[in-house]
């Protein structure tokens, strides 16, 4: 945090100052670790064992917070006899299909529900990352379930929690995580102590936890855990994700994603989402609690703001005009069909994949296989000059005079040459002023799209064709103003935050929404940045004239309230858990719920409300259910769907490691998405021969002066000076067994790509012990590459493409490589290393990665676990297909 | 400027008869130290604006006169950021300000090995029509058992996460109308 | 006149130097114990300063590719990497398979053995003997950045003790300042804020001033000659804003304000360490008895000074300076008021 996020870093130091105590857990210390009071070295891709470590000591020690669990959790919901554990399968759940990789969620679900999931293979869901969308929906699950208050029901989620995290013992966290036990321990202790009514722990996370093929499912025991000990919707709690751009928060919100539309809305699915109707009661689930029982209304709205006049109740409001998904669009597969030459046209939109996404030579190389490539961005960055200078014109793989792409490079404006909003790392939205106008051509994309569209409309004009009438129909008038015609930002943030269409007034709540057409609403839970007619976003009310939740600073969604679910700061009686930490909280007399925040709950439902049977929606929400997204009002310690990959997580080794999995037969996760393709060449781990041609673990991340790939720092001399080369940093006990020297070069290589950089010899770096092995890794920034005042070698280049199931991001946390003292070679000789390798790996082309590595299933399933060849053999198998 | 008031600037002057005898303060103050302001008190006005870099949202006030950026500073108001920044948020005017910013549209024609120049507006119109082609070329109405999918998998984007919500509003709106369903961003990587 | 003590000793220098009625005596109070290394001290005063880049080479020595406070770098954070225990109540990297403690020479035959048991085993070929045999023996270990000064450090038996300074540099503005008091231009002056800055308009490039720096902090710029070095932004502080750099600071390990107030929320800080088991925090130019009469900019340390590259006990150059003028101050005082006298004379 102090190393990526310095200014956020300042809060954990006043919390220091304070008395709070401060773990960090990362492969390498960092300038966090500095001030930290406890750091934790960590084999990379193993956080779930750790997390599943403390789980563990939570329950076996009972110093889970009983109240709040009991209440506000799903801890004593019983849960189908069908349901079968990791330990049961050693590492599968009930329900996996080795066919299709992915699970049936039937047996997870709860007890009396297992036919009343609608979703049976979970691959499609895989492949439309709808793991995402439910970011903020809840799965279906009934409004009411069968429950043991006393905890004691085999089969209810707390004794199911307790068997199934019972092997994550001190000893085993120490043999997969290479953490010493009491080291361990003292963690465990830490966050233990700081639970119950007067005090509470903070949890935060980055990509160090989303990139990794089971990423979603390491937030997940992050959850579990925070939820356990009573640390959500209270002050000082929570789970905080530390986001990496100014606005990536609001570019999930108002998505530039394949699979969401605004307000985390799906795209509609070409087989499930056949009508308008079934759509949006896939999103509500109709009978089931909570908020999402009104997306019909949101929908409406949307496609009323998309479409205005033209979208009415008789037509769906136009929903046969949206694209329908067939399966994975997601930006990895996108890059393997530019490869395959499936994709005509690119636009890249303040984005750098040739630096910034896993294997930059895939990126490239897909790049180089366009008709056309928009790049609109402030500098020349790799993604625009590849066919120019690019390692790839060194290998000979790009040829400048044969690469077809014609290349569009727009000059962008500046954060400080237009006006919007960003929706920062907290879910609040904050107004730019423009300073001055753009340089020359410069424009901002609000000004290229608006454009954009309008040339589009125009050159359509006289088409008949119905394919042209969603373009032709769209609502697209926006007032422009300046020598340029610049579109009014406030004007599309009007139409964000919804409007009356018959008087125009701007929405003041969500609530407001229609589902007749009579309200338009751009991103629902945007509502209210713009209620009363006035830009709450552009709010700055002096931190010194407001108390310390400073809500009229900006504007948060939703209904700028700064702590989702803080109703659970409250017991289930409506009283504060204790004046230390109290927060929202129930007024008797005034009979409504008050506190510093705006309330996460219907403001006047008291907590004896209990509704009656029938009832769905908001309306099912008991008075002391505070998680009102969920279908059962409850935090999930057990999730009965929504996750793909299990409904608790289970520590799995990440795609490619020098180790077999200590503690299943399943050694990677079972689901995880692969994508077999000649460029995407795995590194083999166990139960696979030859892991050991890669003996390293490799990890990237951020240095505090620089920025993603290197656009926006690397282009800025007061930054580049400050880290001006690309570097490796190796322990003094690695460096002394490869053989290399402080400040010397060394090449890295994987199944990829190889890649040199100067060497940083540090005790900052540690050998682990694991599992009676030392394990070596080393740590890479990934932030160079070839245009800039600085240039230098991209790490991204050496990862492969694994993704994550539930949300398709890939694993570029970890890796394996092999690592050698020297320069790299240039030229064809590069290929030829690498080439090399994958010989000596075994890595074909057509290689098949082994899913599933455990013979539970019995029979051919169990490929990978009993096929080991000698290294011979393989090598000259490998000579063959290569 | 008279004689005196000459000589009472001189610094030796006011050594020898002020209270800094030694010439080591007050007496050696030039006349560039005495005029000296702030730049962002002479600035034309001040935006208040938000660092581009990572996501914590730090305040910024961006300083500018005559049209230029002056100085980008911490906003001491913010609650999130008590006016304080990073290096890459105090790089800001740097990064704004750049000389290596491109300014002109470049165009990389087939098969050539060098950029050419190109209006904007006509760089605007040449993409239309690769869109429009593209989307022909690869339109997709039904799927195999006639059911609605009215896309094209032929364009493909990737961008947002640096970008305004209004920004990416109108990326999405537009794209969606277009059927360009490969829209992607940031938070997926 | 001025008296001897002018030059030595405690002193308020700003209406020593002929400020009347001056504001209180600014300063820095820098905190090391909650820097984190980010450089945006570097960085802000590079911006508001236009100070040119110092050069784009990577220097190995930790995260610092700064190096030193130049006329380019009027802010200079050092890194150093320690095996001394730190705040941490665990050490960092106890229980973990470490080799003996940095810059010990021997650790390369160390890390050379953990190859038997390592990712590599069964597979290629572990660590080079030849190599590790080299190394060994070399005088300093792979150049690490160890930053000890010679004989720190070799003491300890393994490196499971970690700790990583950062420490953010920066002119002292000494009570006594000796590049002041050489320099024969007047472009360094003391300000009303009780500061010393260059006055770039009158800066010959002499350089007398850089030899009389006992700190080393002021650097001529190559290329145009003249002396640079931390302003205390004279201008910010004109307008009754706070210096960039301790504006920008994250974490408030740069303080700014009355110098008075600084030492005093510096001395209850110290305290506050040594209740929470840092006996090892304490400051450094704080103390107006020292050898420059204190510092302008002081800081609290977690070691010796000569680690993060600070002298131990710093003299003001010209301490002796006095006795000489008594000698010389006539004869220069005579010549100046027959100048006076003749610019009069002839402009009449």
């Amino acid at each position: 945090m102090a190393e990526a996020h310095p200014v956020g870093f300042q809060w954990v130091m006043e919390a220091k100052k304070r008395g709070a105590k401060v773990f960090h857990v990362d492969p390498r210390f960092t300038r966090t670790s500095a001030l930290a009071d406890t750091y934790l070295p960590i084999r990379a891709g193993t956080d779930i064992a750790l997390l599943g470590g403390v789980v563990r000591y939570i329950l076996d020690n009972e110093l889970d917070f009983r109240e709040y669990v009991l209440a506000y959790t799903n801890a004593a919901t019983i849960v189908s006899e069908k349901f079968a554990d990791t330990e049961d399968l050693d590492g599968l759940f009930s329900g996996y299909n080795p066919e299709t990789g992915s699970y049936d969620h039937a047996s997870w679900q709860y007890e009396g529900q297992e036919g009343n999931t609608t979703v049976r293979g979970t691959g499609k869901e895989r492949d439309s990352a709808s793991g995402l969308e439910h970011e903020s929906h809840g799965e279906p699950v009934p409004a009411q379930t069968r429950r043991d208050e006393t905890l004691r029901h085999p089969r209810c989620v707390y004794q199911i929690l307790k068997r199934h995290f019972a092997r994550y013992t001190p000893e085993m966290v120490a043999r997969v995580c290479g953490i010493p036990e009491e080291k361990f321990l003292e963690l465990a202790r830490a966050w233990t102590e700081n639970s119950g009514r007067e005090r509470t722990g903070a949890l935060v996370y980055s990509v160090g936890w989303t990139q990794h093929s089971v990423g979603v499912q390491y937030i997940r025991t992050g959850s579990i855990i925070q939820t356990l000990l009573g640390n959500m919707g209270r002050p000082g709690g929570g789970i905080l994700a530390l986001r990496g751009h100014a606005s990536i928060q609001g570019s999930t919100d108002i998505p530039t994603l394949f699979n969401l539309l605004p307000g985390y809305l799906p795209m509609p699915h070409h087989a499930d989402h056949p009508t308008f109707d079934k759509w949006v009661d896939s999103i509500r689930h109709p009978g089931q609690k909570g908020f999402w029982g009104n997306s019909r209304a949101f929908a409406a709205s949307l496609l009323k703001a998309y479409w205005g006049d033209a979208a009415t109740p008789e037509n769906d409001f136009g929903y046969g005009w949206l694209p329908r998904m067939t399966g994975d669009h997601g930006t990895y597969q996108q890059v393997l069909n530019m490869i395959d030459g499936k994709v005509k046209g690119y636009f890249l939109l303040g984005q750098n994949p040739a630096v910034g996404s896993a294997h930059g030579r895939a990126q490239r190389l897909g790049m180089a296989n366009l008709d056309w490539l928009v790049v609109r961005d402030l500098f020349l960055i790799e993604s625009a000059t590849f066919w120019k200078n690019s390692p790839e014109i060194a290998t000979g793989e790009i040829v400048p005079e044969e690469c077809r792409t014609e290349v569009f490079f727009l000059p962008a404006a500046s954060h400080v040459e237009k006006e919007g909003t960003f929706t920062q790392t907290q879910r609040m939205l904050q107004w730019r002023e423009k300073a001055v106008n753009p340089p020359g051509d410069a424009r901002s994309e609000l000004w290229f799209f608006y454009h954009l569209g309008r040339v589009l409309r125009e050159k359509l004009a006289a088409s008949t064709k119905p394919r042209d009438r969603a373009l032709l129909d769209l609502a697209w008038d926006y007032p422009t103003h300046g020598a340029h015609a610049e579109p009014s930002a406030e004007a599309v943030l009007r139409e964000i935050n919804g409007f009356d269409v018959a008087t125009g007034r701007p929405l003041n709540a969500f609530a407001e929404a229609k589902d007749d057409g009579s309200t338009a609403i751009g991103c629902w839970i945007y509502t209210g940045v713009y209620a009363d007619g006035v830009n709450q976003a552009a709010r700055r009310k002096s931190r010194h004239e407001q108390d310390w939740v400073a809500a009229e600073w900006g504007w948060a969604w939703p209904a700028n309230r700064r702590t989702l679910y803080n109703r659970a700061s409250a017991d289930p009686e409506g009283r504060p858990w204790s004046e230390r930490k109290k927060y929202v909280w129930w007024d008797p007399d005034a009979g409504e719920w008050t506190g510093y925040d705006v309330p996460d709950f219907e403001k006047t439902k008291p907590p004896s409300y209990r509704p009656p049977e029938d009832a769905s929606g908001p309306a099912a929400l008991a008075g002391d259910d505070p998680f009102v997204m969920q279908g059962d009002g409850k935090a999930w310690l057990y999730a009965p769907s929504g996750v793909l990959d299990g409904p608790m997580p289970t520590h799995y080794e990440p795609a490619e490691s020098p180790m077999r999995n200590p503690l299943y037969g399943q050694q990677a996760n079972p689901t995880r998405k692969i994508y077999e393709h000649p460029i995407n060449r795995i590194n083999p781990s166990p139960p696979e021969p030859h892991s050991e041609v890669f003996p390293y673990v490799f990890t990237v991340s951020r240095l505090t002066e620089h920025h993603t790939a290197g656009g926006m720092s690397r282009t800025v001399p007061r930054l580049a000076e400050l880290q001006p080369e690309m570097f490796v940093e190796v322990s003094p006990e690695l460096a002394a067994e490869v053989g290399l020297a402080h400040l010397g070069w060394a090449h890295l290589i994987s199944g990829r790509a190889v890649i040199e950089a100067r060497v940083l010899v540090t005790d900052r770096l540690t050998p682990l012990r694991v599992d009676g092995r030392i394990i070596h890794q080393v740590w890479l920034p990934y932030h160079f590459g070839s245009e800039g005042l600085v240039t230098g070698d991209s790490a991204n280049d050496l990862f492969g493409i694994t993704l994550d199931p539930n949300v398709l991001i890939q694993e570029s946390k970890v890796g394996t490589c092999d690592i050698r003292s020297g320069r790299r070679p240039t030229g064809p000789a590069l290929l030829d290393l690498v080439g090399d390798y994958q010989r000596r790996a075994g890595m074909p082309p057509d290689r098949k990665v082994p899913i599933v590595t455990t013979d539970v299933l019995g029979g051919e399933n169990a490929a990978g676990s009993t096929d080991e060849q000698t290294p011979e053999a393989a090598a000259r198998d490998g000579e063959d297909h290569a | 400027m008279g004689l005196k008031t000459f000589i009472q600037g001189w610094p030796v002057y006011r050594q020898l008869t002020g209270t800094d005898p030694l010439g080591r303060g007050a007496a050696a103050q030039s006349a560039r130290s005495a005029e000296l302001t702030a730049r962002t008190e002479t600035a034309d006005g001040v935006a208040r604006s938000v660092c581009p870099y990572c996501a914590v949202g730090c305040g910024q006030r961006v300083f500018h006169k005559d049209g230029r950026v002056t100085q980008i500073e911490g906003d001491p108001d913010s609650p999130i950021s008590r006016g304080r920044l990073c290096p890459k948020g105090s790089a800001s005017k740097s990064l704004v300000t750049s000389p290596l910013r491109q300014t002109k549209v470049r165009y990389r024609r087939p098969y050539a090995t060098e950029w050419e120049d190109l209006d904007l507006d006509v760089a605007l119109d040449m993409i239309a029509d690769r869109i429009l082609a593209a989307r022909d070329e690869t339109w997709e109405d039904v799927d195999d058992e006639g059911r609605p999918l009215n896309r094209t998998l032929g364009i493909s984007s990737l961008g947002g996460a640096t970008l305004d919500n209004e920004e990416n509003y109108l990326i999405k709106k537009l794209f969606t109308a277009m059927g360009a369903l490969q829209i992607e961003n940031q938070a997926r990587i | 006149m001025p008296d001897a003590n002018s030059l030595y000793g405690p002193l308020d220098p700003a209406p020593d130097a002929g400020w009347e009625a001056a504001p209180p005596r600014m300063g820095f109070f820098t905190d090391t114990s909650v820097c984190i290394g980010c450089k945006a001290c570097e960085v802000a005063c590079k911006e508001w300063n236009g100070v040119p880049d110092s050069g784009f080479d990577l220097l190995g020595m930790s995260y610092d590719n700064t190096g030193a406070l130049t006329a380019n770098s009027w802010r200079h954070v050092a890194f150093i990497e320690q095996p001394r225990p730190a705040g941490h109540r665990t050490p960092p990297f106890a229980g973990d398979p470490t080799g003996p403690a940095a810059g010990s020479p021997a650790s390369a035959a160390v890390g050379a053995g953990t190859a038997t048991d390592t990712g590599t085993n069964p597979g290629l070929p572990p660590g080079r003997p030849e190599s590790a045999a080299r190394m060994s023996t070399g005088p300093e270990f792979l150049g690490m950045p160890g930053a000890q000064p010679p004989g720190r450090g070799a003491g300890a038996e393994s490196r499971s003790d970690f700790r990583w300074l950062m420490m953010s540099d920066v002119c002292k503005h000494c009570t006594h300042a000796a590049c002041l008091d050489v320099c024969p231009t007047g472009s360094l002056f003391r300000t009303e804020f009780g500061t010393v800055v260059v006055q770039e308009d009158i800066c010959n490039g002499c350089g007398y001033c850089i030899s009389a720096c006992p700190y080393g902090v002021i650097d001529q710029r190559k290329d145009d000659g003249r002396a640079w070095k931390c302003t205390l932004c004279y201008d910010r502080l004109g307008a009754g804003m706070t210096p960039a750099c301790a504006q920008a600071c994250p974490t408030e390990s740069i303080q700014y304000g009355p110098l008075d107030e600084l030492r005093d929320r510096a001395a209850q800080r110290v305290a506050t360490l040594h209740e929470r088991g840092v006996p090892e925090a304490r400051l450094y130019g704080h103390d107006p008895t020292d050898g420059v009469g204190g510092d302008g900019a002081f800081f609290l340390l977690l070691d010796e000074p000569e680690v993060y590259g600070l002298p131990p006990d710093p003299v003001v150059t010209t301490r002796d300076l006095p006795q000489m003028w008594k000698r010389a101050g006539l004869a220069a005082l005579a010549m100046a008021a027959a100048t006076v006298a003749a610019f009069v004379g002839g402009s009449s």
